[in-house]
């Protein structure tokens, strides 16, 4: 062999090493991907089992049809008051609730978490009343809300607010004083205002936290929204609505489509936040991306 | 200095530091050193006594880098001139001379998260520099970093000293980092904190490395390391 095969080789065992490092990602990525499918196959395929093995016709037609008759019957129809597009509709009616919810619970959120982060005494006299929000079930302040804001939209708004504020409220609060005493200090120093505290090391220390806070918040202006349907139905008709209304006419079909949207719309609110905070916390420490 | 709880942390200490005087104080831990930086920069109040000096544009370096992690090295230093209200392009042009004094150039645009512990004090050294404070505080900021990287940062510190000229009060346990950078050092007793005694270090600067190899250094730092001891010795009898 010459002396340049030998300065080959090892290049070229160094090419070999890195293919089937990218090839172990990519079976990993694969993996990922296909794990959750075979799962899916199989509840297709209990589904079907249970529906067809385990019941008779009737309870078929009204517990559970068949994954092909939900698709049929209620993906694939496109009429007014039938099918997908009555659903479709509802679904922006209810989502229109979650983020004016999401966005009000964050807006009074913040305001709150930096008011009792001000002062001990603020975060004393405000946060015992943030708990009580959070514990006191939703149903229980129904007729309260029905009193103040009727059976519409705002009523439906008010229980997303109930339900995503505090998430917001504690991680802000939390993320606030996360800043560490030699950054207070530094800033003392050099005679920093309470703004530009405030506005230079609390808020954007407070992101991470923050993010994590809008994460939940995001979930649950989206139960708020669906459970406030049930509740105030006056106005536009939301999801949780038609999906009470088609169990009550027994239209199984479609009321599993109405679910399955639900579902779908909650799961793309989670990514969607979960987008957004990656993109934010990217450049940011090990400690900060654990939260999210 | 006695702390609320009772804890007298210091008593009598009285001295001063001139521009162009770069002074370590060595003690026990525990022994107040940290209390008494506190209280040079105005971030504690003293329960009697005085502090005079320039706080307006103080150089205050911490144990932890303490960089803001949202923040690249170029606005980790560009913080202080920042909250000083510098206009953009002043505190551009300070931030990059001073990270070229720290020997960061090209690193500008990487986060904390990327930097190794010896890099993370350069930025913050680089952050103290861009006001060229007339005085400097040390409060242990090498304690963290490995022995070599410790090394090479004392020997930048001196040399940033010899340009800067400021007045520096640097606090160590270590007795080398001490007598390698200091044109003085006071060896601290234990609490309630004394000054014990004092050692004027008679090598000229620039200070090269080897300097830590020469005999004289070694008979110096056994000076203090002896008085150190003495001064663990008074803690050891108040308990």
């Amino acid at each position: 062999m010459s002396e340049a095969d030998h300065e080959i080789e090892p290049a070229l065992s160094e090419v070999d090493a890195d293919e089937d490092e990218d090839e172990a990602r990519r079976g990993a990525a694969a993996w990922t991907y296909l794990a959750p499918l075979i799962t899916f196959i199989l509840i297709i395929g209990a589904w079907y089992f249970i529906s067809y093995v385990r019941m008779d016709a009737v309870r078929r037609r009204t517990a559970l049809p068949a994954p092909h008759t939900v698709f049929e019957d209620g993906l694939l129809v496109w009429e007014d008051r039938k099918g997908l597009k009555p659903i479709l509709e509802a679904l922006l009616v209810t989502s229109r609730v979650a983020l004016i919810g999401l966005g009000i619970s964050i807006a009074i959120g913040v305001i709150l978490a930096i008011v009792m982060n001000t002062a001990k005494w603020a975060e004393r006299s405000i946060f015992p009343y943030a708990v009580i929000i959070q514990v006191t079930p939703i149903l229980a302040l129904v007729p309260l809300i029905r009193n103040w804001y009727g059976f519409g939209i705002p009523a439906r708004v008010v229980v997303c607010v109930l339900i995503a504020i505090f998430p917001v409220i504690t991680n802000t609060l939390f993320g606030l004083q996360s800043a560490k005493e030699g950054h207070h200090d530094l800033f003392t120093l050099h005679h920093a205002s309470w703004l530009t505290r405030l506005w230079r090391l609390e808020m954007p220390g407070a992101m991470p936290a923050f993010l994590t806070g809008m994460r939940i918040a995001a979930g649950g202006s989206v139960i708020g929204a669906v459970v406030g349907d049930f509740f105030f139905r006056q106005g536009e008709i939301g999801l949780g609505r038609l999906i009470d209304n088609y169990q009550k006419d027994t239209r199984i079909p479609e009321l599993f489509t109405a679910t399955i949207v639900a579902c779908l719309f909650g799961i793309a609110i989670f990514l969607i936040v979960g987008w957004i905070s990656n993109r934010t916390l990217k450049h940011w420490h090990e400690s900060a991306r654990n939260y999210t | 200095m006695t702390f609320p709880d009772g804890t007298e942390a210091l008593d009598g200490i009285s001295f001063s530091v001139s521009m162009g005087e770069f002074v370590t104080i060595v003690g026990p831990s525990g022994c107040g050193k940290s209390t008494l930086l506190r209280i040079a920069s105005g971030l504690l109040e003293p329960t009697s006594g005085r502090v005079e000096a320039d706080r307006e544009r103080i150089g205050y370096v911490f144990q932890d880098a303490t960089l803001l992690d949202w923040r690249n090295v170029q606005n980790n230093v560009e913080l202080l001139p920042q909250l000083h209200g510098f206009p953009k392009a002043e505190r551009k042009r300070l931030a990059s001379e001073a990270i070229e004094l720290v020997g960061l150039t090209g690193f500008e645009r990487h986060y904390p998260k990327s930097l190794s512990g010896g890099m993370k004090m350069r930025v913050s050294l680089a952050r103290t520099l861009t006001l060229a404070p007339p005085l400097f505080l040390f409060d242990e900021p090498f304690a963290a970093v490995d022995e070599i990287t410790r090394q090479r940062l004392n020997e930048e510190t001196q040399a940033l000293f010899q340009r800067e000229g400021f007045a520096g009060l640097f606090i160590t346990h270590s007795i080398s980092e001490a007598v390698f950078m200091s044109t003085r050092v006071m060896v601290m007793s234990a609490r309630p904190g004394r000054i014990l005694s004092e050692y004027a270090v008679p090598f000229g600067y620039p200070r090269q490395a080897d300097l830590r190899f020469d005999a004289r250094f070694g008979e110096l730092c056994g000076e203090v390391s002896v008085a150190l001891e003495g001064a663990h010795a008074s803690e050891a009898s108040h308990e």
